[in-house]
């Protein structure tokens, strides 16, 4: 039967909403009720049916809005899609990954035929047909990297392999949590990763790193990151910050629960075959605060992170301003009684 | 200036004669003196292999000493923008064994690395020294103009007019620090602006 | 969690003799599906199970990178190894079933360069054919200078030129033809990266003579497996799984500690990966280092072994496995 699209928006009215089968598979990342940096990777292996991880590239109901949303991003900004001239390659190992995974997940939705070199891609959903010559720039309407890309959600990062570190070399990114693709291209996993405070010293990035190169073909690997934005919007970038940045001045205790979103970001890392290169697609989650508290330990879990956050972290995620209000409508719902272990709800 | 720092800030060191069949030193004003103090540390004969190209600025000093260093040529320009053809002629012509060596300004050294990474040397076989003033080249990451010789935080952007946070994040390609609005959640708020980059 | 390798079981679909010395071998997946994509440059580790020995070779492949169908794999007869080489020319014939490694690639090409520059030595050429395939299929620009002993013994030579023409120059030893490396390397256009892969003099030749002329270190790329070498029997104490395990003379110590039941992840089982690291608790003897993973440093603290092809002489050894 196959999945059913919402028609919805991440800008101005805001229709963005999860139906209730989608609360129940948001992947809260709280595993315990406080928070610090680790190298929480871990393999990237299907789980159980009915969560984002019954495919290891989840496709759900807001995928036709989502891409409708980049659209609109890219025609304001064409810099958030940017391919270095030596990541051609590893943009057609990507155009091929996600073909692969999204037609072997839903099957009703995606097809893809391969004779050769002649492909055949049907996307349902976006009304595509197209057939073209893998390998040959040409024959489809813009890279492979930016092609398959305009058709799958979330943001990808392709990073080159070199000299024992890894280049952010190519990506579309117009969901971020406030960074930017264009200042950000050719650096490495230490530049790029910088402004990111604490996890330095912590000499998290240096282990991460290490594990990262060392990802093989077949064996991909995932982390969960988190923040939280106000009014669901995807499109969080620097770029655009004094549009958005006085959302977080808007919060009031009457309106938490609709405009304080939890932003999840399920992050997973694959070599690529051809370019010996790594993608990291960083796909986005969201969820309203009273869609998050109808699951009862979840509400009191967040409450504690949030209350209990080291200072730095909060700043850095930019919850400074609304933290207050934030953790004041969350205590409301935490009685102080325990949470079980793991990251479901009960 | 702060002793905190993050890792994308650019780190520059002290210029060391390198193993190579040609040397190309690109300097600004106080950059020569970079250059001066590495000779003492160079074999005899390492500058008849070297091509030096140097940006005197108003005081026009230092000439001079450059001369005395009998470089197989001397190349004196009024600024980078006059020298970038005649660097970019260079670098394409170029064979692996060309060392190049930087010092000077944060700006000089960011725009002369950003041709010859352009040209396929790598950031990391680069010698580089910074001297003399530490303004800032700054990208607004709102409209994407470069603000040059930037010495306050916050700054305006040149461009847009936005007021800016500088960072220390900085990007090699573009040959600038990242700029972002420091007010956005509250245009309100205007932070008194101080000397920060002199 | 560890990373590691996956395994493919394949059937030998041929084996042809190359030269006097070279065998190959082509493998294709039992279930008849397509094999990995691979880059040029990556390996495969072939696990040869000889009776109750089992040894894991890595072999570069040298097919085209663009066919699937199947992987190929050179191997030259090396009468005094460990017997890796000799069960795969005298054991294996078409119809075998055997389990290789997914292809990892530590000895990738630099895309950005603008020219890639390649030196063979022998049967180091099996990378580069591979490579080349690679980037002539994609319109790369590359060179590959080649070093064989004879004319007869200078592996798939006649394949290159045939298909590259004057892009590939051989140079024979019995004929007393040299490369003239220093002008080679001084007339290479800016932005060139380096390839090295064949005997271990020939890439340390390279190497230095690149650095005395000015070739940054991230322009210069080398293959450097080293085949474990054989030795003196030793005992180990392996701490955390509490057992005592004897390494046989033809037998590498990561070997033992997997014949042992212990499994440390791998990649390369030649040094270079880095996967297979172990921690010394206590020593008392002489180590043999033989990787190029751990530093000088590393080496002489006596605190680190790469047990794929580092072996030991003395009285006692324990490590953290």
């Amino acid at each position: 039967m196959g999945i059913t699209f919402r028609k919805e928006t991440f800008r101005d009215d805001f229709t963005f909403k999860n139906s209730p089968e989608h609360i129940r598979r948001f992947p809260f990342p709280f595993n315990e009720d406080a928070y610090m940096y680790a190298v929480n990777i871990e393999p990237h292996v299907v789980g159980p049916k009915g969560s984002v991880l019954e495919n290891l590239i989840d496709v759900d109901e807001h995928y036709f809005a989502e891409m409708q949303d980049r659209a609109l991003v890219l025609a304001e900004d064409p810099l958030r899609c940017q391919s270095l001239p030596h990541m051609t390659l590893a943009g057609w190992d990507l155009l091929e990954l996600l073909m692969e995974q999204q037609a072997l997940g839903y099957p009703e939705h995606f097809t893809l035929e391969r004779d050769g070199d002649r492909w055949r891609w049907i996307n349902r959903p976006l009304g595509i047909d197209d057939t073209f010559t893998f390998g040959d720039t040409s024959t489809l309407p813009y890279g492979p990297m930016e092609y398959i890309t305009r058709q799958s959600q979330g943001d990808f990062c392709i990073l080159d392999q070199r000299d024992g570190n890894l280049w952010m070399d190519a990506g579309m990114v117009t969901t971020q949590a406030d960074w930017s693709l264009d200042f950000d291209i050719g650096m490495n996993f230490f530049e790029w990763h910088a402004p990111v405070p604490l996890a330095h010293e912590k000499g998290i990035f240096t282990r991460a790193l290490k594990f990262l190169t060392n990802i093989q073909q077949g064996k991909p690997a995932r982390r969960l990151n988190w923040t939280m934005t106000i009014n669901p919007r995807l499109d969080t970038s620097p770029e655009n910050y004094h549009k958005w940045g006085p959302d977080r001045a808007t919060v009031t205790p009457e309106n938490v629960g609709d405009k304080v979103h939890l932003r999840v970001e399920l992050q997973s890392f694959w070599r690529l075959p051809r370019s010996n290169g790594i993608v990291f697609p960083i796909r986005c989650y969201l969820i309203k605060m009273d869609e998050l508290v109808t699951q009862p330990k979840w509400a009191r879990r967040l409450h504690r992170v949030i209350r209990d956050l080291p200072e730095e972290l909060a700043t850095y995620k930019g919850l400074t301003r609304y933290r207050p209000t934030l953790v004041e409508w969350l205590s409301k719902l935490d009685d102080g009684s325990p949470t079980s272990p793991g990251f479901g709800p009960d | 200036m702060a002793a905190k720092t993050i890792i994308s800030r650019p780190i520059y060191g002290t210029l060391s004669p390198q193993p190579g069949k040609h040397h190309l030193f690109i300097a600004d004003a106080e950059g020569a003196v970079a250059i001066t103090d590495m000779a003492g540390k160079a074999p005899s004969g390492f500058f008849g292999s070297a091509e030096i190209v140097f940006i005197p600025g108003p005081e026009g000093k230092h000439i001079a000493a450059l001369e005395a260093l009998k470089p197989a040529q001397l190349h004196v320009a009024p600024s980078f923008a006059s020298l970038l053809p005649r660097l970019r002629q260079t670098l394409t012509n170029a064979h692996m064994g060309l060392r190049l060596y930087l010092a000077g300004t944060e700006g000089l050294i960011g725009q002369a690395m950003q041709a010859a990474l352009e040209a396929g040397i790598d950031h990391t076989s680069m010698q580089t020294e910074q001297r003399g003033s530490l303004a800032r080249r700054m990208q607004c990451v709102h409209c994407k103009g470069i603000t040059e010789n930037v010495t306050t935080q916050p700054a305006t952007c040149a461009h847009c007019g936005l007021l800016l946070l500088v960072r220390d994040h900085y990007s090699r390609r573009l040959a600038a620090f990242q700029g972002v609005c420091i007010n956005a959640e509250d245009r309100s708020e205007i932070p008194p602006m101080e000397e920060a980059f002199p | 969690m560890s990373t590691g390798t996956t395994k493919l079981d394949v059937v030998v679909s041929d084996v042809v003799p190359v030269n006097d010395l070279v065998t190959r071998f082509h493998f294709r997946r039992r279930d008849g599906e397509l094999l990995p994509t691979f880059s040029g440059g990556a390996h495969v580790v072939v696990e040869m199970r000889d009776g109750d020995r089992t040894r894991l070779n890595p072999y570069s492949l040298m097919g085209s990178p663009l066919d699937t169908r199947e992987y190929t794999i050179s191997i030259r007869r090396d009468d005094v190894g460990r017997g890796g080489s000799l069960f795969m020319h005298r054991q294996v014939k078409p119809g075998l079933e055997m389990v290789i490694s997914y292809p990892v690639n530590l000895f990738s090409l630099d895309l950005r360069a603008k020219k890639h520059l390649m030196l063979a030595g022998g049967i180091g050429i099996t990378p580069f054919m591979a490579q080349t395939s690679q980037l002539a299929g994609a319109g790369g620009n590359f060179e590959l200078h080649y070093t064989c002993r004879t004319a007869s013994l200078g592996t798939y030579a006649d394949v290159l030129r045939e298909r590259y023409g004057s892009r590939v120059r051989l140079y024979h030893d019995d004929r007393e033809e040299r490369i003239d490396l220093d002008r080679l390397l001084s007339s290479q256009p800016l932005g060139t990266h380096l390839y090295v892969c064949g005997p271990a003099g020939m890439i340390n030749w390279v190497r230095d003579r690149a650095a005395s002329l000015g070739w940054p270190s991230e322009t210069v790329h080398f293959e450097h497996f080293a085949a474990p070498q054989p030795g003196a029997p030793f005992d180990v104490t392996l701490a955390v799984s509490g057992k005592t395990i004897r390494v046989g003379e033809q037998q590498s110590l990561l070997e033992a500690i997997e014949a042992a039941g212990v499994d440390p992840p791998y990649l390369c089982r030649g040094g270079v990966c880095g996967q297979c690291e172990t921690n010394v608790i206590s020593s008392d003897g002489k180590f043999i280092h033989n990787d190029h993973w751990l530093s000088e440093e590393d080496h002489r603290s006596g605190c680190k072994i790469m047990p794929c092809v580092s072996r030991f002489e003395g009285k006692s050894l324990v490590l953290e496995r």
